[in-house]
């Protein structure tokens, strides 16, 4: 049986505010459940979709639905409101701050927003994901004490804590030893099914692609099919998506 | 109320992982607000001391010219001692019953502290107690002030040495050894660092009164320049004693009329106001020779004139408040320039549009306050020993 769609997009454009930079992007379906990569050279507009996906920029035209909820039409307090509760945001530099200890940065989403409450039930959770991720003796530390893995492990603690129903990650794996590459994988993988939760990452380790359900290259426009073991191969894959690339590099 | 509580937890947690930074931007918003507190504080202090000299010396009679230079010299035993007057004026004041006379003679110094010739009366005027021996009571004897004693090492028993006027003055002022019988407390007044002696000796350093040999029974007739029945007159190579002791006290004698010698200055306290409305009519007729003052309007006038300099710092104390606020605008806006990425990180993560705003508002009030409590308690310190450090300053 499939599953219901959580992620929507449909006739999407998009342009920078005077940028030369334009997205067109017909459909992209992510189903509830679903690991999705999004693959693609740099600048065709993987992180800029992902950016749609949490309401951080808006389309020009065209709709975006994450779960039940229609994102487009969302004043910017709404969407602020939906994205912190709602999507979980995983980034390759990791972006911790460097003032705060782990825990604290662990917990920063709940002193940004005031839709998240941080009481001692999150403070339990949080010491319970630190746990599971193998770094509950490092609570206390300063985060530029952290090795690169635990860094991002702390990165991971900080987007799963609100108990997102979407895992958004942009090059997660990008700055990690292949070891690492893999643990952060699971850890993000293991959310996803026990949460019935949905992950759209994109990535530029191939070599990582047949871990997931479904591939989307954003260079040939084409959804691949799970366990392709490279996006090139599957060009005859279905059509579910369209992107227009920047207008230099089609110079 | 959730919200302001997380702001300020985060803006504590980055005020303290820089604490360098923090710490120069509370010690510039602490000195800002302590200084000009602590500073006029001092300054009132300063006015109320200097004013409190003065009202505690009712009026001063001295030789006609500078009042200013008249009370400095008379309060402070500072600046060049006015012209002198006579001790006549002290006779005639007594003689009035208006005022009771106190003399002041400051012409001279003992190890660059001021030799002040008055009488016991001064002690009482200034309410000066003793911590060690006793007033003076005969010629030679002399009371040190607390710091004159502290500064050279004297306690009663001690001997002291004026200093003649001018090294190479030979024909003026010899240099005479003082007892030290006793050393005043400390009242935080210019009496700390003065030598007081009763008047008489200071006649004796002025050379106006000498103790030598009689002559009559020293057989030495080298010294004799001119022998007229029982009067003998010496010639210089008479030698004098240049210190008073219980063997050569009654040897010491004045030539000519002690109402004619020198004083620089007579404090009157007068009995009443009307005694001393009519002490001052006295000496406001123009043929006087000398004049009167009251040393209150007279330093009144002064720190009128000195205490401009207050609307002076205030405009440098406004100047550097501006700058102070310019720089920590300069300062927040290149932080929040400096935290551009976490700003971001934020944003992407869902971070409310008011709390950017919110953080750097709680980091500037975590400033303020911090920095407000360190200038409420230097400023209280310096209440607190306002008085003590103005003495200090003053004496």
């Amino acid at each position: 049986m499939t599953s219901p769609p959580m992620i929507q997009i449909t006739d999407l454009e998009f342009q920078y505010d005077g940028g030369e930079f334009r997205l067109q992007l017909p459909q992209l379906v992510v189903n509830t459940g679903q690991k999705a990569a999004m693959i693609g050279p740099s600048g065709t507009g993987k992180t800029t979709i992902l950016h749609l996906i949490a309401g951080i920029c808006t389309p020009l035209t065209g709709q975006i639905q994450v779960g039940d909820t229609p994102i487009h039409p969302l004043s910017d307090a709404e969407r602020r409101r939906f994205r912190i509760s709602h999507i979980g945001f995983v980034f390759q530099e990791f972006e911790l701050i460097g003032y705060l200890n782990v825990l604290d940065n662990i917990l920063h989403p709940y002193r940004l927003n005031p839709a998240l409450t941080l009481d001692s039930a999150v403070k339990r959770r949080a010491a319970e994901l630190a746990v599971q991720l193998g770094i509950a003796d490092k609570l206390k530390r300063s985060v530029k004490a952290l090795s690169q893995g635990e860094k991002q492990r702390v990165a991971i603690c900080r987007a799963l804590l609100p108990q997102p129903q979407v895992l958004l990650a942009d090059e997660a794996t990008g700055n990690l030893d292949p070891a690492n590459k893999q643990r952060i994988l699971d850890i993000l993988f293991r959310y996803v099914d026990k949460q019935q939760a949905t992950l759209l990452a994109v990535t530029h380790d191939y070599e990582l692609l047949d871990r997931f359900d479904q591939v989307i290259d954003l260079k040939t426009m084409l959804t691949l099919t799970p366990n392709t073991s490279h996006p090139r191969a599957s060009s005859d894959a279905p059509r579910e998506m369209t992107a227009q690339e920047p207008q230099e590099e089609m110079a | 109320m959730s919200a302001i509580k997380e702001s300020v937890y985060l803006a504590w947690k980055y005020l303290s992982f820089n604490r360098l930074r923090t710490t120069i931007l509370i010690a510039c918003v602490t000195l800002v607000g302590a200084l000009p507190l602590s500073l006029n504080l001092l300054l009132s202090a300063s006015e109320r001391e200097l004013m409190a000299r003065a009202e505690n010396t009712p009026l001063i009679v001295g030789a006609k010219g500078s009042d200013l230079d008249l009370a400095i010299n008379s309060l402070y035993f500072a600046s060049v001692p006015p012209e002198p007057i006579t001790m006549a004026e002290v006779q005639d004041m007594q003689a009035s019953t208006l005022a009771i006379p106190i003399p002041l003679h400051t012409q001279f110094q003992a190890r660059n502290f001021p030799i002040v010739g008055t009488s016991l009366d001064y002690f009482d005027l200034r309410q000066l107690t003793l911590v060690e021996g006793r007033a003076f009571s005969i010629l030679g004897d002399c009371v040190v002030g607390a710091d004159a004693a502290a500064a050279l090492g004297l306690e009663p028993g001690d001997s002291l040495v004026s200093s003649p006027e001018t090294v190479f003055d030979f024909g003026g002022v010899y240099p005479l050894k003082m007892q030290v019988v006793g050393v005043l407390d400390k009242s935080y007044t210019a009496d700390d660092r003065a030598v007081f002696v009763d008047i008489k000796t200071a006649w004796v350093i002025q050379g106006l009164g000498h103790g030598h040999q009689n002559l009559a029974d020293s057989g030495n007739e080298d010294v004799v320049l001119n022998r007229d029945g029982a009067s003998i007159t010496a010639n210089a190579a008479l030698p004098q004693y240049n210190e008073i002791t219980a063997e050569n006290l009654s040897s010491f004698h004045f030539h000519g009329s002690i109402a004619s010698f020198p004083l620089t200055a007579v404090i009157a306290v007068p009995k009443d106001e009307k005694s001393a409305a009519i002490l001052r009519g006295r000496y406001e007729v123009s043929e006087a020779s000398s004049q009167i003052i009251q040393p209150t309007s007279v330093i009144e006038e002064l720190l009128i004139e000195i205490f401009k300099i207050r609307n002076v710092l205030n405009l440098v104390f406004i100047l550097v408040m501006a700058t102070t606020l310019i720089a920590l605008i300069l300062v927040f806006n290149l932080s929040l320039r400096l935290r551009q990425r976490e700003i971001e990180t934020s944003f992407k993560l869902g971070c409310s549009r008011g709390m950017i705003a919110r953080l750097i508002v709680a980091e500037v009030t975590t400033i303020l306050v911090i920095s407000t409590g360190c200038a409420v308690v230097i400023t209280a310190g310096m209440s607190a020993f306002k008085d003590e450090i103005t003495r200090t300053m003053l004496s």
